[in-house]
């Protein structure tokens, strides 16, 4: 008997919001994690994992009606340095950047050394600076130097 | 060139020319402080010793020089007595001692202790060392001995012992690499020196070797920096044992090295060192612990304005 083919399942274009692509592979959890998603006010959310691409595989999210400001593109660079923020209004991509890697990000890593002074109940917020390195991300502890280079977004505040 | 209210936090903060500078200060100074002249360079100043942690050579040394150049020391005490047993932060005590003092020494547990205290604190800080972090002020004594009994330009060092944890061996690499040292490694491999640092030194064309045999790393070089083994680090006593005796110099392991090499060590020494050592030309780690008084005397006339 001759099997009844799937139909593909795509994901509708939206009228207005975000569209983050070129997610590292298996980060895109880690993205909504940073855009605080979900919580009652999210708008519809749409996420393609492992998604097959030019390069590889990678992870897609489209957000609906909500732009992202500077400092969420910022943590977005540490966990998906080659990812790009659509923005769409009307359904026309109206602007299209790549992340920005900044050079120094302030609280918004957890220092992964227990004995550093960040993580203890002193007056001040983790500091570290940012170095690509290749496809990978390296960050620096300003207070211990301790360096994180593997799953950053385990370490995310 | 100004030292006045720097905060000496790290190694990596200084150039060739300020290490020689508080060099060439220190040598200016040691009559002073093996006691052959006097000095009121620094009456009326306050220096604050904030030790977190126990260390005897560290406060004492500290507290030695700036009697020597007449200024006086106001010391925190044991912390059981003080408010931090009441759970004051390091930024409110800090913030506090800096209206009694001209400066302030801190040795804490916590790594990035210092760099935090420095972002509080108008007075300069010293960093008497933070936890496994950094410890500049035991490298520049370093660097000061290796020049008085040595050679700085052109060296040939073996560092030996615990290199994953000796603080005092991975901001001492960092010094050696501004002139241009060879550095070998000598570890059980479960003390190895951390990647990242060996990293760093190669990234300033520094040639370093690896090894745990302290036999093959002798012959070479001009000095053997060892390092305490802690006992402490291996669950398995027997497995610290048979480290321990690995690295072991003795008169018989010397007699391989050239006639000029120095031994040098932080101390506390346990069994690194065979006593038999300290009688021979050798030997150089009692003088290396004088060493660091006027180092200390430079640091401090240098950050309190005293000298330039």
């Amino acid at each position: 008997m001759e099997e009844t083919p799937i139909p593909e399942i795509r994901v509708h274009p939206i009228r207005n919001g975000t569209v983050i692509d070129h997610i590292t592979a298996g980060q895109a959890l880690n993205v909504l994690n940073i855009l605080n998603i979900p919580n009652p006010s999210s708008g519809v959310v749409s996420i393609i994992i492992n998604a097959p691409s030019v390069h590889g595989i990678k992870d897609v999210v489209k957000i609906e009606g909500r732009e992202l400001n500077v400092e969420e593109v910022d943590r977005i660079s540490l966990i998906a340095p080659k990812a790009t923020i659509n923005i769409i209004r009307n359904f026309e991509v109206s602007g299209k950047t790549h992340v920005h890697i900044p050079e120094k990000v302030s609280g918004v890593v957890k220092c992964i050394n227990p004995n550093c002074i960040s993580n203890s109940n002193e007056p001040v917020t983790s500091r570290f600076t940012v170095k690509p390195d290749g496809r990978k991300i390296t960050l620096r502890c300003s207070y211990c130097e301790r360096t994180i280079s593997e799953d950053i977004g385990n370490h995310l505040l | 060139m100004t030292f006045k209210d720097l905060h000496i936090i790290s190694m990596k903060s200084f150039s060739r020319d300020m290490i020689d500078h508080i060099l060439d200060t220190a040598e200016k100074l040691e009559p002073i402080a093996s006691s052959k002249s006097k000095s009121d360079l620094l009456k009326g100043k306050v220096l604050a010793v904030m030790f977190f942690e126990p260390s005897t050579r560290t406060r004492m040394s500290f507290e030695t020089a700036m009697m020597r150049l007449g200024g006086d020391v106001l010391s925190l005490g044991s912390v059981d007595a003080s408010s931090i047993a009441k759970g004051e932060t390091l930024a409110d005590t800090i913030r506090v001692v800096e209206g009694y003092s001209n400066a302030i020494v801190l040795r804490h547990n916590k790594e990035g202790a210092a760099q935090l205290a420095s972002e509080f604190s108008s007075v300069p800080i010293i960093n008497a060392g933070d936890g496994a972090g950094h410890h500049p002020t035991q490298t520049f004594l370093d660097l000061y001995t290796i020049r008085r009994e040595s050679h700085l330009d052109g060296l040939k060092i073996a560092l030996a012992g615990d290199l994953k944890y000796g603080r005092t061996v991975h901001s001492l690499c960092y010094a050696l690499s501004l002139y241009g040292a060879e550095i070998t490694l000598v570890s059980p491999k479960e003390l190895r020196m951390p990647a990242e640092i060996i990293d760093d030194l190669k990234s300033h064309n520094i040639k370093v070797r690896e090894t745990d045999s302290i036999e093959e790393a002798i012959s070479d070089v001009d000095v053997l920096y060892a390092t305490r083994i802690q006992k402490e680090r291996f669950p398995d006593p027997a497995e610290y044992r048979k480290v321990a005796n690995s690295l072991q110099i003795t008169p018989e392991l010397l007699e391989k090295a050239k006639p000029e090499l120095k031994v040098m060590h932080p101390l506390p020494r346990t069994n690194e060192i065979d006593p038999r050592v300290d009688g021979t030309g050798h030997a150089c780690y009692f003088r290396q612990s004088f060493y660091g008084v006027p180092v200390r005397m430079a640091l401090l006339a240098l950050v309190m304005g005293a000298l330039e």
